[in-house]
């Protein structure tokens, strides 16, 4: 009874989720409690459900640049020609983090002006850190007589990192990748303030009109994909680590 | 033919393997045994160059090891390392296949190599070979390591400890299908481990190390007979040493003439199970019979306490 509970509820959330974005027009008399004046309980200046792809694409985007670049990095970092720049690496990648977002933004807008690639550029930074740092555990905590055994039966280091130690990394990345795409998820909501299409849009459009509606509206459907894209992630790094037999850790 | 000549292994100031020079005979088993941290690893993985030593030379067949490749020479030389170290991301089968598909081998020849060791270690290749190391108990998981570093028929075979997680039946069978396998394809192996008996057993030859330096290589009954200091008398296990010396001999070698009663025993059993069988049965004397069944004499516990005492 308890087992389908959890995937009861998100399926739920994934119908409702689909549901609003599809037909808001349904959950109106839910949400006009929250408008004064006969202000629009939707939000009317584009569709969400467009707002909702452009959003993600946004997110995959930079996700997808931070991964490349983050685990790049991190092999070269962990091979033997490349340990000594291991401290330089990891404090650009701290840079990135511990910069705030809306700082680069403020940053990136006279360099690439406004749009969407501000948005990208901030993301990217920021979900370098956790891709890294899970990468760099990943290839630095592989069994040693396994990689001994791969070196053993004549394997050279490039057939070694595609053969053995990615493959028993990709759990750990792939959760450094899931941080990333939830931080990412939320952070792309400020993007909206230099003109890049995404869910915040819609929460800044009620933040102006003083729509509580409207920020409801954009704020829950970002936290539903969250909540459904952590989940996902979830479950296929267990599938990752069960298949490559670290499921013990 | 290995020739390891003044081969020494320093990690900073500590010398690990200190100056140690033997030859190999080609189609031998050679066993390296010695204290924990003697450095008996360390010397087995300079063979392969997982190890690269600080001095000396290794030649394989007349031929300096460090002529070709680290890795091409790696593929030539089957590796079961200490503990196993399957790939746990791959199937069993995938994981006896990996230097044959590094090889570059055909599918079909890698099936077919692959579901003969499985066989012969007893995994159904069907059952076992989709399997997942993890999904294997320690002895096959170790069988499995052994398979793997058989898989590419090499010459030279070195073993780290292969048979340690093994109970004593499937290890005194492990050891018999090795040595099978060598006689079979004429491998040179060389093979660490901690137990005295399988030393004995195994060796064509055995290199006592302590502290990184080769104290004795001999033939085991050499060793036993003639320890070379009072550390291989310890290793050898003074207590043990009749014994052990007995069960180099086979029972055929040991046969006197006239007749006993009694279940005969069989003249290619060890001189140590003879005498086993005579105590515990309380005769002074068995009955022998050849491999056809025909009586060759008999053997008697006076012979054999004879032939256990320390050699002139
Ligand atoms: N990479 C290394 N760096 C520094 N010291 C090392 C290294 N590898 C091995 N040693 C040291 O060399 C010594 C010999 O190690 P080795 O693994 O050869 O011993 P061993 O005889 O195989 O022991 P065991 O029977 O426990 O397997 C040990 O003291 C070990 O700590
Ligand atoms: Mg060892």
């Amino acid at each position: 009874m308890k087992a389908w509970l959890p995937a009861l509820l998100r399926l739920a959330l994934v119908v409702l989720l689909v549901a609003f974005l599809t037909n808001p027009g349904w959950f109106e008399p839910l949400l006009k409690p929250l408008t004064e004046n006969n202000a629009p309980v939707i939000y009317n200046q584009g569709s969400l459900l467009t707002l909702t792809l452009l959003h993600l694409r946004t997110v995959l985007l930079a996700t997808l640049a931070a991964t490349i670049v983050a685990v790049a990095l991190a092999i070269l970092v962990t091979r033997p020609a490349g340990a000594e720049f291991l401290p330089l690496s990891r404090s650009l990648v701290n840079i990135g983090q511990t910069f705030p977002p809306v700082a680069v933004l403020a940053l990136a807008v006279p360099a690439v002006g406004f749009g969407e690639w501000p948005t990208l550029i901030a993301l990217f930074l920021y979900g370098l850190l956790p891709i890294f740092e899970n990468a760099l555990t990943g290839l630095t905590t592989l069994p040693a007589n396994v990689v001994e055994a791969a070196r053993g039966a004549g394997m050279t280091g490039w057939q070694r990192l595609i053969k053995v130690e990615l493959p028993l990394s990709a759990p750990i990345i792939l959760g450094g990748i899931r941080l990333s795409v939830v931080i990412g998820l939320a952070t792309a909501t400020i993007g909206s303030t230099v003109a890049a299409k995404t869910l915040g849009e819609v929460i800044i459009a009620g933040l102006l009109s003083n729509n509580l509606a409207f920020i409801l509206q954009g704020g829950l459907i970002v936290a539903a994909l969250a909540v459904l894209i952590y989940d996902g992630l979830s479950a296929v790094e267990r599938y990752a680590a069960r298949r490559m037999g670290r499921e013990a850790e | 033919m290995i020739e390891i000549e003044g081969i020494t292994k320093r990690y900073d100031a500590t010398t690990v393997v200190d100056d140690v020079s033997m030859v190999i005979e080609p189609r031998t088993v050679c066993v390296i045994v010695g204290t924990s941290g003697s450095g008996k690893t360390t010397l087995l993985r300079m063979i392969n160059r997982l190890v690269e030593p600080t001095a000396g030379i290794i030649k394989l067949d007349g031929a300096d090891n460090r002529s070709v490749p680290g890795y091409e020479l790696r593929r030539s030389i089957g590796y079961a390392i200490q503990g196993h170290g399957l790939f746990p991301h791959r199937t069993v089968a995938q994981n006896i296949a990996t230097v044959p598909v590094l090889l570059g081998w055909d599918k079909d020849r890698i099936k077919a190599r692959v579901d003969e060791l499985m066989t012969l270690y007893q995994l159904d290749p069907q059952a076992y070979g989709p399997r997942y190391p993890h999904e294997l108990s320690g002895g096959q998981q170790q069988r499995v390591g052994v398979a793997r570093a058989l898989a590419a028929e090499p010459n030279v075979l070195l073993m780290d400890e292969p048979f340690g997680a093994l109970d004593p039946i499937i290890r005194t069978k492990a050891q018999e299908d090795l040595l099978a396998i060598q006689k079979r394809f004429g491998t040179t192996i060389i093979l660490v481990t901690h137990d005295m008996e399988e030393a004995v057993h195994m060796g064509d030859k055995i290199a006592v190390m302590d502290a990184g330096k080769l104290v004795q290589y001999a033939k085991p009954a050499e060793i036993l007979a003639n320890p070379a200091s009072s550390f291989v008398e310890t290793l050898v296990g003074a207590s043990e040493r009749p014994f052990r010396l007995l069960s180099l001999g086979r029972v055929r070698d040991a046969v006197e003439i006239g007749s006993a009663e009694g279940e005969a025993i069989p003249g290619d059993a060890s001189q140590r199970d003879a005498l086993a069988e005579l105590l515990w049965s309380g005769r002074p004397a068995l009955p022998v019979k050849g491999t056809d069944g025909k009586p060759l004499g008999r053997i008697t516990v006076d012979g054999l306490v004879k032939r256990a005492a320390r050699p002139a």
